[in-house]
């Protein structure tokens, strides 16, 4: 297993988290695991809709110190 | 003290102009020296494209010579960097030269690539070259109505480029006189219509007042004759399909192996490439979470202009760059607006005007003064 892609969107507006967060999948092979982290309220739903909608997988999730941290797995 | 800028394009050009004006006595007295390798010896305006694209600027705007931009003690050369040497803090160019530095700044830039999704060259109109632009301004002149889809690819570079290709889309059918007979699609990868909330909040009301329908969370997957298909198993038909392609680094960052997709990992404060602290990476380059957009690159030049004359003056950097971004907002029928924000502050657009228009036209024309570092 490859090391986690760790993909920084705190504090970042545009083009936002789930951009960040597509733009890395689609560098990332399958299999592989990302962990983002977003300040934004939105992303705890708007990136569980998105993985879940094109059938990735969400491997985690928690807030730490304000931080929200979402692991995805690549899954195709 | 010899700094090397690696791209001559809207970073590179202000940072170079920046540092050679702070340190002019140390240029003079020949204890430092500047010297920009570029591709071309052209600069193109490149936010011009997208006015090219529907005949509101002409191909003759979008240039001037390269070093009729830059300060005269820049010692500037056509010879594009192919390798970098990191280790032993050296570049070898494409005519063959070997090229030491003390300081390294890259700044060479982003490029569409429509390829990296099947279909999508082959099918759709893009406008991120002046051949794709001029391409597209000649397939709109031919067209004479149907169903026009606009999608947009992850990442990119302009994130208001969605939007102002829209409504300049729409401006160009209602000035022909067929918007009665285009149906308009507008696509995007997220779950509204624009990345910043309060210009999405905006955006699409105007869109129901148009007639413009829209699908957000609309990836594409592939694109065949008339069908662009979406990793969220979704589709949409055309007769004419406007993208945004997702953008790529320079292919030299890739053979380098400096960062995936040619993107190189970047601090965000301190903009040094991270493992590397006398490697500096700005604009398109970096793989920072923010804008690539001109004002990005401007404004982090501006913050390292600042920082490596203190470096050679004083042997330390004086402040961080603090994300701040500038980006004016096209909004069609002769009005724009502007978003602004940095790492702490969010955007807080407002209306769009026609003053703010008339101001993004001037800032076409002035643009010039700006990568000299004159505004």
């Amino acid at each position: 297993m490859s090391e986690r892609i760790l993909v920084d969107a705190k504090n970042t507006f545009c083009p936002g988290p789930l951009m960040e967060l597509i733009s890395n999948m689609k560098m990332a092979e399958v299999g592989e695991e990302l962990e983002l982290l977003s300040t934004d309220e939105g992303s705890a739903a708007d990136i569980p809709e998105w993985i879940n909608k094109v059938g990735h997988e969400i491997v985690d999730s928690f807030k730490e110190d304000e931080v929200l941290h979402i692991i995805v797995k690549k899954i195709k | 003290m010899h700094i090397l800028v690696v791209g001559g394009g809207m970073g590179g050009t202000i940072l170079a102009n920046n540092l050679a004006r702070r340190l002019s006595g140390e240029l003079e007295q020949g204890s430092a020296k500047i010297t920009m390798l570029s591709a071309s010896d052209k600069h193109m305006y490149q936010p011009g494209l997208l006015y090219v694209a529907v005949g509101k600027m002409s191909t003759s705007e979008l240039y001037r010579d390269q070093k009729s931009l830059l300060e005269s003690s820049i010692d500037f050369h056509v010879d594009p960097v192919e390798k970098f040497d990191m280790d032993n803090n050296s570049v070898t160019t494409k005519s063959g030269k070997k090229i030491s530095y003390d300081i390294l700044c890259i700044a060479t830039g982003s490029r569409g690539h429509a390829e990296g999704i099947p279909g999508l060259a082959e099918h759709s109109c893009q406008f991120y070259t002046e051949a794709d632009a001029l391409n597209m301004y000649k397939t709109l002149q031919k067209f004479e109505g149907g169903k026009v889809v606009v999608a947009t690819g992850v990442p990119h570079k302009c994130p208001m480029s969605p939007l102002e290709i829209t409504f300049f889309l729409i401006d160009y059918f209602k000035k022909r006189g067929i918007w009665d007979k285009v149906d308009l699609h507008y696509t995007y990868p997220i779950g509204r219509v624009h990345s910043l909330e309060p210009v999405a909040n905006w955006a699409a009301p105007e869109f129901d007042k148009l007639g413009v329908t829209y699908e957000t969370l609309f990836n594409m997957k592939e694109v065949v004759p008339g069908k662009v298909l979406s990793e969220e198993d979704s589709s949409a038909e055309f007769d004419l399909l406007v993208t945004v392609p997702p953008h790529k680094g320079m292919q030299v960052i890739e053979d380098n192996d400096l960062g995936k997709g040619g993107f190189i990992p970047t601090d965000k404060k301190k903009l040094n490439m991270e493992g590397r602290e006398n490697v500096y990476v700005l604009g398109d380059t970096t793989n920072l979470p923010i804008s690539k957009a001109g004002s990005t690159a401007h404004f982090e030049a501006e913050a390292l202009g600042e920082n490596i004359a203190a470096i050679v003056q004083q042997g330390e950097p004086v402040r961080d760059y603090d994300g701040k971004v500038f980006c004016f907002i096209e909004a069609g029928d002769g009005k724009a607006t502007y978003a602004m924000f940095n790492y702490d502050n969010p955007p807080n657009p407002q209306a769009p005007t026609s003053g703010l228009h008339w101001f993004k036209t001037a800032y076409n024309r002035m643009y010039w003064a700006s990568a000299r570092g004159i505004i």
